[in-house]
């Protein structure tokens, strides 16, 4: 049948493809991880926006799903209304977790469902593990789960034997690509089209030279087809876990978690243990907002409650804390717990944008990954909570309403007082302390403009050279006076004198400042 | 009333056209300004990295500057944000407390308690475009943001508006971060210059002459990628637009 | 102590403490625009479906929407097909459906979606599985809004039932939107009151 190549609903704009480009652009890779050494996002950014077509495709791409959401906030007229109460509901339940959770594995339980319980990622990975070998099972298909990226699951099976294989379109690229998912909705939205062209050349057979979007995806679809049929297990996540009912909300735009838990005889969901909310009703509130948040898209192409195994299958929840429980009990960061991962606060975030998920070098990128990750390793990921601006957008468009900036911003001050910055940065802040609490030694230190260009305004953090001198940015030119002098040379503007000329001629020239 | 000049450490040092604007403009509208010599920085700078402890002595001394006066007007948003939101390592006495309820940015000064209608003085006969910073529009809200769902607004467009001869362009992003970050512009810069660099070129693209701003340290970094690109994009602070300064 | 009993402890111990009361359910009224039916059509459309036009009855709009179909599962009376459901040994058995008929539980206007119960459509991969899928709505079943949709006693009844808002689709590269990523390449609505 004829396909439409410019659809426009859901999730896409179907955007004119940007040209081939030849030579191809090489896709730029993530963050360089070296165990918990601090990841050091900034390095990795600067590749990724080295390679402007990835980046401005990343920008654009991501930047049309958040006017796409701004357009659905538009036509709902009680948006703020339902964030208040998806928000309220999420408090409500963590405050009540014990309660809720007793509720939700009882209801579950008594609808035939196997409930087992992980403390951390090796608990979990093992729990699938067993499962699996209780039932003489070998292939695993599994839709897209952040959760199962957190426990480091395909690497686990990887190393038993087990052949895992993702069913999502995008998550499936980047397990191709032996690449962890740069986006929590949109797993491979930092590659070109090239790029899924190289991959699926030389991991399924296609043509390296057709970068044709439907080809690409056809031949996913058809090599994944027989991989499907023949699983032994399915696997999904939960973006929901209702406590009512016991039953399981799992959403996805491909179908493929009901592939994943219809076709094989085995269905085994990994539910964080914060997914709980307590009604049915809820739902209505929660899915109302999660597409629309995630993708402009009203709802997602399919949204599936899993209640009960059917006859003759069987279906097994694995509850995972991996840190959950004590995360609940941190006062200031507790509410990133109520996060459903819609991928809004990414979206709008323009470091984001501009420097790719991968760059985080973290399961989690984007504003809630700078929240989330530093709970799981304090160290590695120290250096994340000043990988954004603080310009708050994120807060905004979250639809449960978490202070995802004041956290990122409550985040350094841990780091700071913590002694996870850089010594040198350490001792420029103390220094930065003394001056600026000092009027008499402020005053000598911005003495003269052009010397206040050494104090301000980089005296944030000591780094060597003047942070202005970057590649695309000019050093700022130093007036001939400031502020402060012209008062007191002006008797504050009352002695009639021509102002000073605002750099042009100015006595800070770019050579002073080397 | 009395009424307290605060200006922002870096508008003292490289951006002092600012600070002159600033206070002629509350001159001519009545005002008798009192400017402590003695004022240095609002702390910002270790607030913002997270160094708490070693903003508490910078903080202490900004309270003792600034007790006392009905409105401490400051034509900074970012300045303003931290005074009200995160002047929390000194001791929270009823000073402190008091300063941090009178610190007014000067726009919500000029809008909201002066209610000024008119500049008969001012005239800007050109094309520009407003940045409006993130500390404006989502942290002292003197502008609607687009993320919620809320009537527009904007109390610096409707004070521009009463400038004779201007013509305000709308960026294609409105309200997104330049990239200045304070922290951030030093930290990331890969990332800060190419946000930086969007920017101007949003904002070149309408065919703006000129970039009026209430946050000089935006327009700071905006200006220092401008050059870069080679734009030449001239910049100002709303002040010098209210004040007369004709571009 | 188990995984268990050791989670909810950690749990229990670290519970924020503080006033959350939950929130009663305010189920927000809906602008249907005048017509729910074709508020209905109108969101399936914006989804990627379409609406199956049934003038000369299902059988007879069924072969000309999709001449060329060899396999047609039907799981509702008002069309016969050629693979019987009730025998199905393996999901996976009907990989080589071309077209699959089933009834809508209900149908919600907001979004244009149906929602398909395990019981209704006999074999849950079936409406995956298929290339096409044609689903029968009773107008008397759509509802304003999700919010109504969740109020339905059917998500105590069932152990799985699903929404389904246009067909299978990725918009994974690029942005460009493809339909039948892995599931149905299309899915078309037949108004067809229950007998």
């Amino acid at each position: 049948m004829s396909l439409n190549h410019h659809l426009r609903h859901a999730e896409a704009a179907s955007p004119e493809a940007i040209p081939d480009q030849q030579p191809r652009e090489p896709q730029p890779r993530g963050a360089k991880v070296h165990g918990n050494h601090p990841v050091d996002h900034d390095e990795a950014a600067a590749r990724f926006i080295a390679a402007p077509h990835h980046e401005h495709m990343h920008d654009s791409r991501l930047w049309d799903l958040r006017q796409q959401r701004d357009a659905q906030m538009h036509g709902i007229e009680e948006w703020e209304e339902l964030r208040e109460h998806a928000s309220r509901v999420k408090s409500h339940t963590l405050a009540n977790l014990g309660d809720y959770l007793e509720q939700f594995t009882a209801a579950a339980q008594a609808n035939g469902v196997h409930v087992h319980w992980a403390r951390d990622a090796a608990e979990h990975n093992q729990i699938v593990h067993s499962i699996m070998s209780d039932h003489g099972a070998r292939s695993l298909i599994k839709s897209k789960s952040m959760l199962t990226e957190e426990c480091g699951f395909r690497e686990y099976m990887a190393g038993v034997g087990i052949e895992v294989i993702e069913t999502d379109l995008g998550e499936r690229i980047q397990q191709l690509d032996d690449e962890p998912p740069s986006h929590i909705v949109v797993p491979a939205t930092h590659k070109l089209r090239t790029d899924v062209a190289q991959v699926f050349a030389r991991t399924l057979g296609t043509d390296p030279n057709n970068s044709e979007v439907h080809y690409l995806a056809e031949q996913q679809r058809e090599k994944t087809r027989p991989l499907i049929l023949q699983a032994d297990v399915g696997m999904t996540g939960a973006n929901f876990a209702i406590a009512e009912n016991g039953a399981i909300a799992v959403c996805t735009n491909e179908g493929n978690a009901d592939l994943s838990a219809n076709v094989p005889p085995l269905h085994i969901a990994s539910i964080g243990i914060e997914k709980i909310i307590p009604r049915v009703a809820d739902l209505g509130v929660f899915i109302r907002l999660l597409s629309r948040s995630a993708l402009g898209s009203p709802i997602t192409q399919y949204t599936s409650h899993f209640r009960g195994p059917r006859p003759g299958a069987e279906m097994h929840f694995v509850m995972v804390d991996n840190g959950r429980s004590e995360r609940l009990g941190d006062e200031t960061f507790w509410s990133s717990l109520k996060c459903i991962r819609c991928s809004a606060c990414m979206n709008t975030c323009p470091v984001f944008r501009r420097s790719g998920g991968l760059s985080y070098g973290a399961t989690y990128s984007g504003p809630i990954g700078l929240i989330l990750d530093p709970t799981m390793n304090r160290r590695k990921y120290s250096k994340l909570p000043y990988a954004s601006t603080l310009n708050g957008s994120c807060t905004n468009v979250c639809p449960v309403k978490i202070n995802i900036h004041e956290q990122i911003f409550e985040w350094r001050k841990v780091m700071a007082s913590e002694h996870q910055p850089a010594v040198a940065e350490r001792a420029m802040m103390k220094a930065a302390g003394v001056v600026l609490s000092n009027p008499r030694a402020y005053r000598a230190a911005v003495a003269g403009a052009d010397r206040a260009l050494r104090v301000l305004p980089q005296f944030a953090v000591d780094i060597p050279l003047n942070p202005w001198a970057t590649p695309g940015r000019e050093t700022p030119q130093a007036p001939r006076e400031t502020f402060h002098e012209w008062y007191r040379r002006t008797d504050g503007g009352r002695i009639d004198t021509e102002l000073p000329a605002s750099g042009e001629d100015g006595s800070g020239t770019e050579e002073d400042q080397g | 009333m009395r009424v307290a000049l605060m200006v922002p450490c870096y508008a003292d040092a490289l951006e002092p056209e600012t600070g002159i604007a600033t206070l002629q403009l509350l001159r001519r509208l009545g005002i008798d300004v009192d400017y402590p010599v003695d004022q240095t920085c609002c702390s910002q700078p270790m607030v913002n990295a997270g160094f708490h402890e070693d903003a508490k002595a910078t903080q202490a001394h900004f309270v003792d500057t600034f007790a006392g006066y009905d409105y401490i007007v400051a034509p900074s948003n970012s300045c303003v944000r931290n005074v009200r939101e995160n002047l929390t390592a000194v001791e929270q006495t009823d000073r402190t407390r008091e300063v941090r309820s009178r610190i007014v940015e000067l726009v919500e000064f000029l809008h909201d308690v002066l209610q000024v209608e008119d500049f008969p003085w001012a005239e800007f006969p050109h094309k520009v475009t407003y940045h409006d910073s993130c500390s404006s529009i989502r942290f002292l809200k003197s502008s609607s943001m687009s993320e919620l769902r809320e009537e527009p607004y904007s109390k610096p467009l409707a004070l521009l508006s009463r400038v004779r001869g201007i013509e305000i362009e709308q960026t294609k992003r409105p309200d997104e971060c330049c990239g200045f970050g304070g922290t951030f512009s030093v930290l990331e810069p890969a990332t800060s210059v190419k946000m930086g660099q969007d920017k101007v070129a949003d904002h070149s693209s309408t065919g703006a002459t000129h970039v009026v701003s209430g946050d000089g340290s935006c327009t700071m970094h905006l200006n220092s990628c401008a050059r870069r690109l080679g734009l030449p994009m001239k910049f100002l602070h709303i002040a010098q637009v209210l004040n007369g300064d004709r571009g | 102590m188990s995984a268990r009993e050791e989670i909810m402890a950690a749990v229990r111990a670290n519970q924020p403490a503080g006033d959350f009361p939950l929130p009663e359910t305010v189920v927000f009224p809906m602008d249907e625009r005048g017509n729910r039916t074709e508020f209905f059509l109108h969101n399936l459309g914006v989804m990627g479906g379409s609406e199956l036009y049934v003038v000369d009855g299902l059988e007879s709009a069924v072969q000309s929407a999709f001449p060329d179909a060899a396999v047609i599962a039907s799981a509702v009376p008002e069309l016969q097909g050629n693979r019987d459901l009730s025998t199905v040994a393996e999901q996976a058995d009907l990989h080589d459906v071309d077209v699959a008929v089933v009834r809508a539980v209900l149908a919600v206007g907001e979004t244009g979606s149906v929602l398909l119960a395990d019981s209704d459509i006999v074999v849950n991969s079936l409406v995956y599985l298929a290339q096409h899928l044609v689903v029968l709505v009773d107008p008397d079943d759509i509802v304003p809004g999700l919010q109504d949709a969740y109020l339905s006693p059917e998500f105590q009844q069932h152990a799985y039932l699903a929404f389904h808002s246009g067909p299978s689709a990725t918009a994974d590269i690029e942005g460009v939107l493809i339909h039948g990523a892995q599931g149905v390449r299309t899915l078309q609505v037949a108004l067809i009151p229950r007998s």
